[in-house]
């Protein structure tokens, strides 16, 4: 087995459609775990997981899945689920319906495709609505029935487009607490979000996507450090504000330390936090200093983002 | 058996065995496509297109008038062979066929869920062939239902003398050629159409030019005419229509060729463009945008 047989793939892929560009020259390699793909409306998120998943062909460009490709349906839908944000679904379908015949094309008998449907809408929260027609169902449980057909199979590789959104608080908790779980167990698990908080907080790295142009990727601490344009900002809440602000202020890369307005903190900017951790240390253990809390104040996707794309993000 | 053995299980069994899983899961796509086609509100006119006839010559049963003489038999003989040759083979079919096939692929990306027949482990070819087996399903159910209302009203109200025509004389045999004629009629239109889906945006254009194709290809050299439907089905139907009158211009003069190989010639056109829809199919991208 090779690395790439582990991986998700993108080798100089293009797709535009007509004129119009969808994505260009995108290449990385994902490895299992939690990957967001965060950029604004039109940049070109969906694009890229219809191409993942086949629903759509690059213009130029290879993908590979786990070493397949979408051209080897058989193998490729067996280990890839997906939850796209198309809000449709067949007319008259009931949720257990929705589920289980998919079940069946992938070879399952009628028995153990009701297990596995039993199992995935218990999964995603849906057991006592699965009777109903999908048409009834609100935003959320439509976005939960998708989730449910997605992981109904056991995939190995999991696309969500837009997985939180219609959700209420109780039902993205428990998504989330969900894409955590298929993480640890081995699973590559792709998200597009514009919610940057819930992405920060669950991912293990980022693909940050603007106007078609993957602009960074990686951890996100190491996306972080690699924009070095904006200084790093670092609060330390500490004992001896105005104090530990003029130690800082000699330090070359120091470009700005802020008092914060309670008086029991610092807000540091600077272009190389490994020297001013050092410092920091030497302070403390001087004694001149009680420090209480210390915390990159900007190494969250938010800020990238905005350092990056030059924007809130918006709603994607 | 636990869940991960259970997709481990069946993924070993599809593997050993793909030509089961193909059939299975073209098993699974007509019972899905029947059930969602069939009893469909959308459909309601091709019922109605296949049920014309029926109601006509219904009314005629219970308000025409009525003899058994050996004439009247012999023409309502005529009239049915006009109403199948003419209405349901050349008209009634042509139509449902346009509105059946071509909703299979192009109707679900105007619903907007063709990406769940996309996202699942089934060969594009096991797709195309699935959903075609229960559109030729549906359009045989549908007509073959027509023929023999048709067939039953038109000689039933004879008594025994219709009995004797039907049972003892040349009418069970045109019946069954009649079934025949429908049951390829919806296989070669099915087929075609089926192709145009995936081929054009809108089908009804190119469906507009089949249909004048089909109309005017006895004026063309005999291999010409070999690319039309009608041209086999023509040979098979058990009563010759007379050529003049208006209606001329729905009848088809074509080159003899005998029924065996017309049957055959039908299934080859058939197969040719199914096989023409197989290769169609890898074109297709899911975007919902430009439809």
């Amino acid at each position: 087995m090779t690395p790439g047989d582990r991986q998700i793939v993108f080798e100089n892929v293009s797709k535009f459609y007509g004129e119009v560009l969808g994505v260009n020259r995108v290449s990385f390699a994902l490895d299992p775990g939690i990957t967001s793909l965060v950029g604004p409306n039109g940049s070109g998120k969906t694009t890229l997981m219809n191409l993942l998943t086949g629903l759509i062909k690059p213009t130029q460009g290879s993908i590979r899945v786990l070493g397949l490709t979408p051209n080897q349906p058989i193998a490729f839908f067996r280990r890839v689920g997906y939850c796209t944000q198309f809000d449709s679904f067949p007319p008259g379908t009931t949720g257990y319906d929705f589920i289980f015949w998919p079940l069946r094309l992938h070879g399952f008998g009628k028995e153990q495709a009701a297990k596995l449907t039993s199992e995935a809408l218990e999964r995603a929260g849906m057991s006592q609505f699965a009777r109903r027609k999908v048409a009834g169902y609100s935003k959320g449980m439509r976005q939960r029935m998708r989730l449910a057909q997605a992981i109904a199979h056991h995939p190995s590789v999991l696309v969500l487009d837009e997985p939180l959104n219609g959700l209420d608080p109780m039902a993205r908790a428990e998504s989330i607490a969900l894409f955590q779980e298929l993480a640890r167990q081995g699973m590559h698990v792709l998200i597009s979000s514009h919610i940057l908080e819930e992405v920060d907080r669950i991912s293990d790295r980022v693909v940050l996507i603007s106007s078609g142009y993957v602009v960074a990727e990686g951890q996100i601490r190491e996306v972080r450090k690699e924009v070095r344009d904006h200084p790093l900002q670092i609060l330390v809440r500490c004992s001896n504000a105005p104090r530990l602000a003029s130690a800082a202020f000699e330090l070359d890369h120091v470009v700005e330390a802020k008092i914060l307005n309670d008086g029991r903190g610092v807000l540091i900017r600077t272009r190389d936090a490994e020297e001013f951790y050092l410092l920091l240390n030497k302070i403390v253990s001087g004694g001149l200093v009680e420090v209480d809390a210390v915390a990159p104040a900007d190494d969250d996707v938010n800020s990238i983002y905005q350092y990056l794309i030059g924007s809130t993000g918006g709603p994607s | 058996m636990s869940t991960p053995g259970l997709v481990a299980r069946v993924q070993k069994w599809s593997a050993e065995q793909p030509w089961r899983l193909y059939a299975s899961q073209i098993s699974v796509l007509v019972r899905g496509e029947v059930r969602r086609s069939l009893f469909s509100r959308r459909r309601i006119w091709v019922y109605l297109l296949a049920a014309i006839p029926v109601l006509i010559l219904l009314s005629s049963d219970l308000f025409g008038p009525r003899s058994t003489e050996a004439w009247y038999i012999e023409r309502t003989t005529q009239v049915l062979a006009g109403i199948i040759q003419l209405y349901y083979v050349r008209l009634g079919i042509f139509f449902a066929c346009m509105g059946i096939f071509t909703w299979l692929f192009r109707g679900e990306m105007v619903e907007r869920t063709l990406h769940y027949q996309f996202m699942v482990p089934v060969r594009k070819e096991v797709l195309v062939i699935g959903k075609f087996l229960a559109g030729t399903l549906i359009s045989i159910a549908l007509f073959e239902a027509a023929i023999l209302s048709c067939f039953y009203l038109a000689y039933a109200r004879f008594g025994s003398a219709g009995s004797s025509y039907v049972f003892d004389g040349p009418g069970m045999s045109q019946l069954g050629s009649y079934l025949l004629v429908t049951a390829l009629a919806c296989l070669g239109y099915g087929a075609v159409f089926l192709a145009l889906s995936l081929l054009f945006k809108n089908p009804i254009v190119p469906g507009i030019v089949l249909m004048g194709w089909e109309t005017i290809v006895p004026i063309f050299p005999g291999w010409a005419q070999r690319l039309s439907v009608t041209f086999y089905l023509k040979h098979l139907c058990p009563v010759t229509l007379p050529v003049e009158g208006p209606m001329a211009i729905f009848t088809v003069v074509a080159e003899p060729v005998a029924p065996i190989l017309a049957v055959l010639g039908l299934f080859s056109l058939a197969f040719v463009v199914l096989v023409l829809s197989c290769l169609l199919i890898h074109r297709i991208e899911i975007t919902y945008t430009v439809e």
